[in-house]
């Protein structure tokens, strides 16, 4: 073949390749994105529900059933630079993980032992309120490095703000059988009752080596996972810098003060 | 020219992509941890290379040599995404738990070796059956590893289990190395070993 | 500077792509016969992976990412094309791979017979795809794409020369018949593993 009109065959051959493949995975990629958006939503409602202890781990439910248990959480949109709540904010489809990587919706984070680079300027929380409107639990997101992964989970606190209610992590890449028991009921059990916020109000809770007591006596501080130093130091680390001052901190003392002057969450 | 059941069964044993082609490793490593994922995996290569070996030969007359492999990549790729797409809206479970591995089926060297070496000079009715064939000597090894790693490692089968744990009260400590990736490659080293016991003509002749 | 010196490090050494993460294995097992094949392979790997990754980033940023397209024109800002990630990725690497291919065949001919069919699968190596979607996983800027793309695969060819290294001393053992070969380099594989499993958890 003449040289022009084989660099004609094949550019036009590639084009039309291209063509070909893009139509296929857009079509895909289109026609089920809705379902993958629901899958997406209601995965993220069963993990809530399971950090909240309304919903077991291995239970499996049908979607109505998600629906009707997620019902009485309300998700609210946070600004985690005033800790105010802000209801402009539009959440549906609020990825906090997205916005945590784009400089225009996040802002760098001082340095921490969770390797946190940048912190997304919102958050939503889950708050489920009881039926005279009063805090019952709170629902915070919450991520950071573990070893191998960054680990994504929420932490339930109760009415208090202070005590764990649960901890839960619904994606993360740990090594199975020692960084990935985290996601083992028996450790997970060994969370509620503990305290992350001492007598003066700071972040106190950590993971340890060796025993820790049970929450009555050792309020602040969680066996580790055997095998799992730098998963288990992750653990600890993500949750002092989300209870702290970039994180949630703002917005839990602010939900302190309210409750405080008697005001109804 | 090969005929179609020799194409099918030949990747079984005698040809087999893992333990003679030294083809597709790097997913059979991550992902035997469990039956299940096991099992969806097999299932997707199976699909992607059944699929691009018919889709390449189709055209492998009209391909431009020049742009070769980038034409072989984007088909597969886009195998890969169809693929990634209906696991996200129909398994969304499992798909979360293969995650990155179901978009490096596109690099899984299976896919690409078997449309070089096969797709390309062959006819589309025998190269579609090339590719369930190698597919399924693909799902084969990963099943067995799978199978292994699955009850040594967790002491569960498809995630139901089948010894007593230690931590339950039982008498079984599962063996933490199963689940770590090294282990696959000492499980894979051992299949090789029994595979070219049973067919000596697999063992590789003695470097001067 | 310590920043990019720490990333380089842990690139090298802490996350090796071949010993920690288990990405390239085919070609690593394959080719790891004789220490010299194995340098060059790691070599083409590591121009492959220090072209690809800072390119395929200058791709996710003003391409893909959402709200990439709005250098284009504003009315684009809205899409979000980084579902095409793997496919574009793909391009790019595989037309790197056919740059390197065609440069070997003209000045390093040895070499190109020699490698065979794992330079065009160079284009399929898990690690190299792997390392551009790890980049984009973790947002690294471009200056962090090149030092990550030398250290990706610095340490994959490192990995490669060390087998082969190991497996040329094996040539005078004694190794039982239906190990000779693959068998046993997957077990030496997987002890090096556990080796550099070592080095897991280090910060600088």
């Amino acid at each position: 073949m003449p040289q022009r009109n084989y660099a004609t065959y094949t550019i036009a051959f590639s084009a039309a390749v291209c063509v070909v493949c893009a139509v296929f995975v857009a079509g895909a990629a289109v026609t089920l994105r809705d379902r993958q958006t629901a899958n997406a939503e209601l995965d993220r409602k069963k993990n809530v529900l399971r950090a909240a202890g309304a919903m077991g781990e291995t239970e499996v439910l049908a979607a109505g059933e998600v629906e009707r248990r997620f019902a009485s959480f309300q998700g609210v949109a946070i600004d985690l630079r005033t800790g105010q709540e802000d209801p402009s904010f539009d959440i549906t489809g609020y990825d906090m993980r997205r916005a945590g990587g784009d400089p225009a919706t996040s802002r760098v984070a001082p340095g921490n032992p969770a390797q946190i680079t940048r912190v997304p300027n919102h958050a939503v929380v889950y708050r489920q309120v009881d039926a005279e409107g009063r805090l019952q639990l709170l629902v915070l997101p919450i991520q950071g490095a573990g070893l191998w992964s960054t680990m994504y989970g929420f932490l339930a606190l109760g009415p208090d703000l202070k005590t764990v209610r649960g901890l839960t992590f619904y994606q993360h890449g740990e090594t199975p059988g020692l960084g990935g028991e985290v996601d083992n009921p028996r450790w997970k059990a060994l969370w509620p009752g503990r305290e992350v916020f001492d007598e003066e109000g700071r972040p106190a809770i950590e993971v340890i080596r060796g025993d820790a007591g049970p929450p009555e006596a050792d309020p602040h501080r969680v066996d580790g996972l055997a095998g799992a130093t730098i998963t288990s130091r992750g653990v600890g680390a993500m949750l002092q810098f989300w209870l702290g001052e970039y994180g949630f901190g703002p917005y839990l003392d602010q939900l302190k003060k309210e409750g405080a002057n008697g005001r109804t969450a | 020219m090969a005929a179609p059941r020799d194409a099918l069964i030949d990747p079984l044993f005698n040809n087999n992509p893992i333990a003679l082609q030294v083809l597709g490793i790097c997913s059979a490593l991550a992902v035997t941890t469990k039956m299940e994922t096991s099992v969806v995996m097999a299932v997707a290569v199976v699909f992607v290379i059944a699929f691009s070996n018919l889709f390449v030969s189709t055209i492998r007359s009209m391909i431009p040599g020049s742009v070769r492999i980038i034409v072989q990549l984007t088909i597969i790729a886009s195998l890969v995404i169809v693929v990634d797409q209906f696991l996200k809206a129909y398994l969304f479970d499992v798909s979360r738990q293969l995650s990155v591995f179901v978009g490096l089926i596109i690099t899984n060297c299976i896919v690409m070796g078997r449309a070089e070496a096969f797709a390309m000079q062959n006819p589309p009715g025998i190269s579609f059956v090339d590719g369930v064939g190698n597919g399924l000597g693909y799902g084969l090894i990963l099943l067995v590893v799978g199978a292994f790693r699955e009850t040594l490692g967790s002491g569960t089968f498809f995630g139901r289990p089948v010894v007593a744990l230690a931590s339950e009260g039982g008498w079984y400590t599962p063996n933490g190395l199963m689940v770590l990736a090294p282990s696959a490659f000492f499980l894979i080293g051992l299949l090789v070993w029994a595979l070219r016991t049973w067919k000596p003509s697999q063992v590789e002749k003695a470097e001067a | 500077m310590e920043h990019y010196l720490n990333l380089a490090v842990k690139a090298i050494f802490i996350e090796n792509m071949a010993l920690a993460f288990f990405l390239g294995m085919c070609s690593f097992l394959a080719v790891s016969k004789k220490v010299e094949t194995a340098i060059g392979l790691g070599f083409a790997v590591v121009v492959v992976q220090t072209i690809t990754v800072p390119v395929n980033n200058l791709v996710f940023h003003n391409l893909l990412k959402p709200g990439a397209l709005a250098w284009v024109s504003p009315g684009l800002a809205d899409y979000d094309l980084s579902f095409l990630g793997f496919l574009t990725y793909i391009g790019t690497i595989a037309a790197a791979v056919q740059i390197v291919e065609m440069t070997l065949d003209r000045h390093v001919p040895k070499l190109y017979t020699t490698l065979g069919i794992f330079l065009p699968l160079i284009a399929v190596n898990c690690a190299i795809l792997g390392g551009s979607l790890f980049m984009v996983e973790r947002s690294y800027t471009f200056t962090e794409s090149v030092v990550y793309g030398v250290g990706s695969g610095t340490g994959w060819a490192l990995a490669i020369i060390g087998l082969a290294s190991i497996r040329e001393r094996m040539r005078y053992s004694n190794v039982p018949e239906g190990l000779r070969g693959l068998g046993i380099t997957f077990i030496i594989t997987g002890l090096m593993a556990i080796g550099f499993m070592a080095f897991a958890g280090i910060q600088l």
